[in-house]
């Protein structure tokens, strides 16, 4: 089994995957290591990271030195693919398109899609992220606690690989001993942001990102892992060490030609072929889940893409790991008898209590960094530090105006330069000549930038639904998006700004003007940093939740989501790696119900 | 960063792909197009959204170039009035400077198009300034004729003066010459870049430089 075409797929499968990102990967990898047989479905091409990242590659080698433009917005060499907020002949629709009320929409059409080139960031929710509405009477209680998940993360660092070290502070878990590699040391602008951050009582500590800081432990993972599976402990244990770790150059975001960091197509996708149970067609864009009378899922109907027929093929068991807005998308497009409103939506909720991560950013230039010697500062690809969020008391106290916390991502340092303009133009004077040459030896690595990332709750007008009037090139009806923040989010996107101003001045910088106060303006726009999640949320009840505590549907047992659409909640943690452990839950549960015969 | 411009769809394209979906479909979702704004057409094509990222690139591979020789010769002598060749570094246009500016005013992309229109109005001054004053082309003009010209350029300018779209060309144009030269090799190490190198560890600033801070750091390796 390996990658298939329409006429050389299996008659019936146990599970089709719809997506092969990091639930579609994580999903794939635990049924197929158990020994069901998966068809994986994904809408993009193939790719291959070993052959087609441009690990070295210089700036001046791509158009506009690389610069991000609307068909490549994170750059030319960025891992992204047939991607973007905007895919074309792909579209879909905001009712408003105001600032604040609209929502960008983020896809990748790829093997292994968003997880290519996403930051690598791979924090853990902790306790009272399941639990927010038992806390403050706001959005919604998960079904399930930390403590259910925790064996999941556990599992999900040791197999992907993610480097960090436990800090013991409020909320943000401590993990057991052998899952985390070593964290990379600061940079000399990250050490200097850790020590003027304590002036305003900002805790900095390592992060923890999906980045192999050392090689895997080969010998005493795999048995962790799949505990009386010999053969997945073989396979697996094989992968591991022909991934190598990190020699500490070129960005993350360009995917990993040595398999250092996780992709889906690097970490879950090689050994789940390895198997022999896994087959995958690309180019697939699945438009509608198939049930029978009864309502039970047959499988699904997907566009080929290259030769626009549409085929059919059959399952005992549907995950869906689209992403989750397109989770959604599938859903409320496959209508019938049974499911008149749409697969599973019996509750009228899919599509409801769709999420982002609220985001506001913030910059200025620091005078001690000015001048510094050089040395190799690229590290790990990405961050070393951040600042969890370090305010739950003051919260509790009412004393915030905001219900929920943020973290702070930030970068420094002589980095590989790009577009970025770091010439002060003193009085307005645009320099130029011997004297702008000495200023750009001066200025270049003394700014500092910062990324604020929030908890936004789940509200009833962000949502998106069928447009009933448009369609995409494959003739299949499109998104269309509704979106509103609270004052929860734009008051804690203000709360950012002045955060970064704070700590800006106690670094001895200059802020370039005086930062936002206005929420509503600091704050970016739903879906703009890529963390939509919510959609199909996991509740207690089938008419309060689409999906039941192991992502199972409510009303179509056999059919499972694995993405970001089951969250009830969107901490201000990066959602990757939780959506992994919930993915690797499900399948534990899909694998169990299949053993019982229930599905 | 970019974000989408929402255009409204193509009918006739639309349409177009609706007929063939519905070929080989086995269902056919029968809508009619309506006038909702949607997130994608209208987008300008580039290099695409899948181009090839391992094949070396040189300007005029993806769209066409603008300057005429002319042109080029002015756009090289601005550049090396704003980088000049010193003791460390070459000059911005022996880096290819030049090419990449022409490159950069002739894409397709909502900013590059707004930045043609600053970049070749700015040149047409610079060109007919230069004449009236010097009797020569910009790229004719002496050191010194050349220096006063970018010295006028490089003030700002009160709105409604005179000199207000010369002085913001010339910023506009020296972001660009900078982006061009620091994004090369030669330009990189000029201003200390020393990464992009495989490592087998990775050690972290130097002590020294970390004592003289005053900082520490814990992680240990």
């Amino acid at each position: 089994m390996a990658f298939v075409t329409p006429s050389t797929t299996a008659d019936k499968y146990d599970v089709i995957v719809v997506g092969s990102g990091a639930a579609g990967g994580q999903s794939a990898y635990t049924l197929t290591m158990e020994g069901a047989k998966v068809l994986m479905i994904e809408a993009g091409r193939n790719y291959d990271p070993r052959s087609e990242t441009p690990m070295f590659n210089t700036p001046d080698q791509a158009p506009l030195r690389g610069v991000g433009t609307v068909e490549k917005p994170f750059g030319y060499f960025d891992a992204t693919i047939d991607g973007g907020w905007t895919v074309p002949g792909e579209p879909y629709t905001n009712v408003s398109n105001e600032h604040g009320r609209k929502f960008e929409w983020w896809r990748a059409r790829m093997l292994g899609g968003r997880t290519n080139h996403w930051a690598r960031h791979a924090l853990r929710n902790g306790p009272y992220d399941f639990k927010p509405y038992s806390r403050d009477g706001l959005g919604f209680d998960w079904p399930i606690s930390y403590d259910d998940v925790a064996p999941y993360y556990d599992k999900v660092e040791m197999l992907v690989g993610v480097y960090g070290q436990n800090d013991g502070y409020e909320n943000t878990p401590s993990s057991p001993d052998g899952c985390l590699l070593p964290p990379p040391k600061a940079r000399i602008g990250e050490l200097l942001a850790k020590q003027k951050a304590r002036k305003i009582g900002v805790p900095v500590i390592p992060i923890h990102r999906a980045v192999l800081s050392r090689p895997l432990d080969h010998k005493t993972i795999p048995a962790k892992l799949h505990p009386g599976n010999a053969r997945a402990q073989r396979i697996i244990a094989e992968d591991m060490q022909n991934r190598a770790a990190c020699f500490w150059a070129t960005s993350c975001g360009r995917g990993c030609a040595i398999r250092a960091n996780y992709q889906s197509t690097t970490v879950h996708i090689p050994p789940a072929l390895a198997t022999g149970n896994l087959d995958i067609i690309t180019n697939g864009m699945v438009r509608e889940v198939t049930v029978d009378d009864s309502g039970k899922a047959t499988g699904v109907i997907y566009v080929d893409k290259m030769t626009r027929q549409e085929h059919h093929v059959s399952a005992r068991v549907v995950v869906l790991a689209a992403g989750s807005c397109e989770t959604v998308r599938l859903m409320l497009n496959s209508k019938s008898k049974a499911h008149p409103g749409g697969l599973g939506n019996s509750s009228g909720l899919v599509g409801k209590y769709i999420m982002d991560t609220v985001g506001a950013n913030w910059g200025g230039q620091i005078p001690a960094l000015e001048n510094l010697p050089s040395h190799n500062e690229d590290g790990a690809g990405g961050a070393h530090v951040y600042a969890p969020w370090w305010l739950y008391k003051e919260q509790a106290a009412g004393k915030l105006g905001f219900a929920r916390g943020y973290h702070v991502e930030f970068g420094t340092g002589k980095g590989m330069p790009g577009g970025a303009p770091f010439l002060p133009d003193i009085g307005g004077k645009t320099s130029f000549g011997p004297g702008m040459k000495e200023d750009a030896r001066r200025y270049y690595g003394s700014h500092i930038g910062f990324s604020g990332r929030g908890e936004m709750i789940p509200n009833k007008d962000s949502f998106c639904e069928i447009d009933p009037k448009v369609v995409d090139k494959w003739g299949i009806p499109v998104l269309r998006f509704n979106w509103k923040w609270s004052q929860h989010e734009i008051r804690q996107a203000a709360h950012m700004q002045r955060t970064f101003a704070d700590w800006i001045e106690a670094m001895g910088g200059k802020n370039m003007k005086a930062p936002e106060p206005d929420g509503t303006k600091a704050i970016e726009n739903g879906g703009y940093i890529i963390h939509e999640v919510g959609g199909t949320i996991m509740g207690s009840s089938g008419t309060t939740s689409v999906m039941n505590s192991s992502a199972q549907s409510w009303d179509v047992k056999n059919v499972f989501v694995a993405d970001g659409a089951v969250f009830a909640s969107n901490a201000d943690k990066n959602p990757t790696l939780t959506i992994m452990a919930l993915a690797w839950r499900t399948a534990d549960r899909i694998l169990e119900e299949m053993r019982r015969g229930n599905i | 960063m970019n974000t989408p411009s929402p255009t409204r769809i193509d009918r006739r394209l639309a349409i177009k792909w609706m007929m063939a979906a519905g070929a080989g479909a086995l269902l056919v979702h029968p809508l009619a197009f309506g006038d909702a704004v949607t997130s994608d057409a209208g987008q300008p094509k580039g290099y695409g959204t899948d181009p090839n990222l391992m094949k070396p690139y040189k300007p005029g591979d993806f769209w066409s170039l603008t300057f005429t020789e002319e042109q080029r010769k002015d756009v090289a002598a601005l550049c090396d009035v704003i980088i000049p060749a010193d003791s460390q570094s070459a000059s911005a246009s022996a880096l290819g400077v030049t090419d990449f500016i022409d490159e950069w005013v002739s894409a397709p992309y909502e900013g590059n198009v707004a930045d043609r229109k600053v970049v070749m109005g700015g040149l047409e001054w610079l060109a007919a300034e230069s004449r009236r004053r010097y009797g020569a082309a910009f790229a004719g003009a002496t050191d010194a004729q050349r220096l006063e010209i970018c010295e006028e350029m490089s003030m700002k300018a009160a709105d409604g003066s005179a000199l207000e779209k010369p002085s913001k060309f010339f910023k506009r144009f020296r972001n660009l010459t900078a982006m061009g030269f620091y994004t090369t090799p030669v330009g990189m190490k000029d201003i200390g870049y020393v990464g992009n190198l495989p490592l087998a560890k990775f050690d972290g600033p130097p002590a020294d430089l970390v004592a003289k801070l005053g900082l520490t750091d814990e992680v240990k390796w």
